[in-house]
């Protein structure tokens, strides 16, 4: 299937995992995947490894869209407003955000845990969100 | 003020000679009339002749192409070409901050003696879009198409978040509506100038949960102009009551950024470098208060980034006009109103303004030159000494102001 954007994440067997950027030198995590030079103003490294972040995380917030985001977000028919939650990843340090599928913002709340996987956008391609850890 | 530092600039001063502003609404104008208003109101304020001026800055608005990429320039001829040197940025949010840095710096730096400083803007309807065509190479092309991240978006995850930490309720966001509103009721610049309920606020549709219409800044035209001049400048011309602007913070983040900003879709990772001990709001204004040598004690009142009710309580904090988790409180006991002992948005602020891009940070100097003036009619707030303005850009722009008496 289609991925709404390549290289910022995977889905395989076992599940679906966001892409993100190692510094060998130092470290450092970075998403979205960043090519090149590393973001840590005392680190000089320069080789960044494409690297599988944990699927798994907490959530740090969370909001919704009420009203039908503008172009190029592409609604559904009829509409049903957007979740969004930011969540904290295990162990990386780094809060990534996301659409949810399958939870209302009643269902969330601050600090639940969350597993990502992956859904389409109205117009079909893929992309990752989140969802209720099993 | 407090004996804690000098000052950057103890012997050169910057003083804001003049002000001006456009009433700010839903002209429907050119941004080019709405600044050029402003700026002749802001001459006619300073008693000086637009030919005087030796150095104008605007802050640029996002038009592609002639002239709102230009609008330093764009200005300059509307008022008519004098030979005056010239600039012309962009910052988003924080392009005032930056336009006024400039023409406070080559001040300082003995180049010039007087600049005017403009920003103005014309808004479409509805949410910030981000510009058109297919364009995945830009972060924020790309958050509205994978997510529909609006910016009220990123407003919602903070109101949740601080609701999350400190108890934070509709209940006090909606207080911030009510409070900003009464100020701007005061206001013959600001858009909105009907008092509202908390009822009213809380009825109103939700946009981004837990944060509702009315808890959120709207999009508007309008504009705002400054003259600067050295200290000397202004002695020579007579002026007395001086007010100087005392600093101007455009500081970046320090990594790693560990709030979500606009209009990213991560923070930086903390695992390999703590985060710092200031976070980027609170670096914005402890720059601009070691710069101008005062502290959050010595303010008389503060403008603040109120895009949305509930930043206005985290701004607070990031402050340092109360520990975090404590704003609400100082709202509740009314210490954040007129009349209270520091009125925070006394201009009616964001809420009662709306957002016109490059001339938010200018229209806020103009707010606490008119308090330190001691003209600020039915909102003055009594004996002013010092006042701090905030504000932040996407993409990392710092913006934050100092002006003292
Ligand atoms: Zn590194």
């Amino acid at each position: 299937m289609t991925h709404a954007i390549e290289g910022w994440f995977a889905v395989d067997a076992d599940g679906v995992f966001l892409l993100g950027t190692r510094c060998t030198a130092c470290g450092t995590v970075c998403f979205p995947p960043r090519p090149g030079f590393c973001p840590n103003p005392r680190c000089e490294g320069e080789e960044m490894e494409v690297t599988r972040l944990p699927r798994r995380g907490r959530v740090w917030s969370y909001t919704n869209a009420c009203y039908p985001p503008p172009a190029p977000f592409v609604t559904a028919e009829p509409y049903e407003p957007v979740t969004l939650a930011a969540v904290e990843l295990d162990g990386a340090g780094i809060v990534v955000l996301g659409q949810v599928a399958g939870l209302t913002v009643d269902q969330l709340e601050v600090g639940m845990e969350l597993e990502l996987t992956s859904g389409p956008l109205a117009d079909g391609p893929l992309v990752w969100m989140w969802r209720r850890a099993a | 003020m407090t004996e804690r530092s000098e000052g950057t600039h103890r012997h050169s001063r910057v003083v804001v000679l003049g002000t001006g502003m456009h009433p700010w609404g839903k002209w429907g104008r050119s941004f080019l009339e709405y600044g050029v208003v402003a700026a002749r109101e802001a001459l006619h304020d300073a008693r000086i002749a637009w030919t005087d001026v030796q150095y104008v800055v605007g802050a640029d608005t996002i038009r592609n192409g002639y002239p709102g990429f230009v609008a330093g320039a764009s200005y300059a001829q509307a008022l008519g070409w004098t030979g005056a040197r010239i600039a012309s940025c962009y910052a988003a949010c924080a392009s005032g901050a930056q336009a006024l840095d400039i023409a406070r710096t080559r001040i300082l730096a003995g180049l010039c003696d007087v600049a005017l400083v403009v920003g103005a803007d014309s808004t479409p309807k509805g949410f910030f879009k981000p510009v058109g065509g297919d364009r995945p190479d830009d972060p924020d092309w790309l958050r509205f198409r994978l997510l529909g991240a609006t910016n009220p978006a990123y407003f919602g995850l903070y109101a949740r978040r601080r609701m999350a930490l400190y108890g934070s309720t509709p209940d006090d966001f909606a207080a911030v509506k009510v409070k900003n509103a009464r100020a701007g009721s005061l206001n013959p610049m600001a858009r909105y100038r009907k008092p509202v309920t908390a009822e009213e606020v809380l009825a109103s549709p939700m946009v981004a949960d837990p944060l509702r219409l009315m808890d959120i800044c709207a999009t508007s035209d309008g504009g705002a102009a400054v003259v600067l001049a050295s200290e000397a400048y202004a002695r020579r011309r007579g002026v007395r009551d001086l007010v100087f602007l005392s600093a101007v913070s455009t500081v970046t983040p320090t990594f790693p950024n560990t709030v979500l900003e606009l209009p990213n879709f991560a923070t930086d990772s903390c695992a390999a470098v703590p985060a710092p001990e200031r976070p980027f709001r609170a670096a914005i204004a402890h720059a601009a208060y070691e710069e101008a040598g005062v502290g959050p004690e010595d303010l008389s009142l503060a403008e603040v980034y109120d895009l949305s009710t509930a930043l206005e309580l985290d701004w607070m904090e990031d402050l340092g006009l109360c520990p975090p988790g404590e704003a609400d409180k100082l709202l509740r006991e009314g210490d954040t109103a007129l009349g209270g002992r520091l009125p925070v948005n006394p201009s009616g602020g964001l809420a009662s303004f709306g957002e016109a891009i490059p001339a938010q940070a200018i229209a806020q100097l103009c707010e606490l030159t008119t308090q330190l003036r001691g003209r600020a009619g039915a909102r003055q707030v009594p004996s002013p000494r010092a006042a701090l303005a905030a504000n932040q850009g996407l993409f990392g722009h710092g913006s934050a102001l100092i002006t003292t008496r």
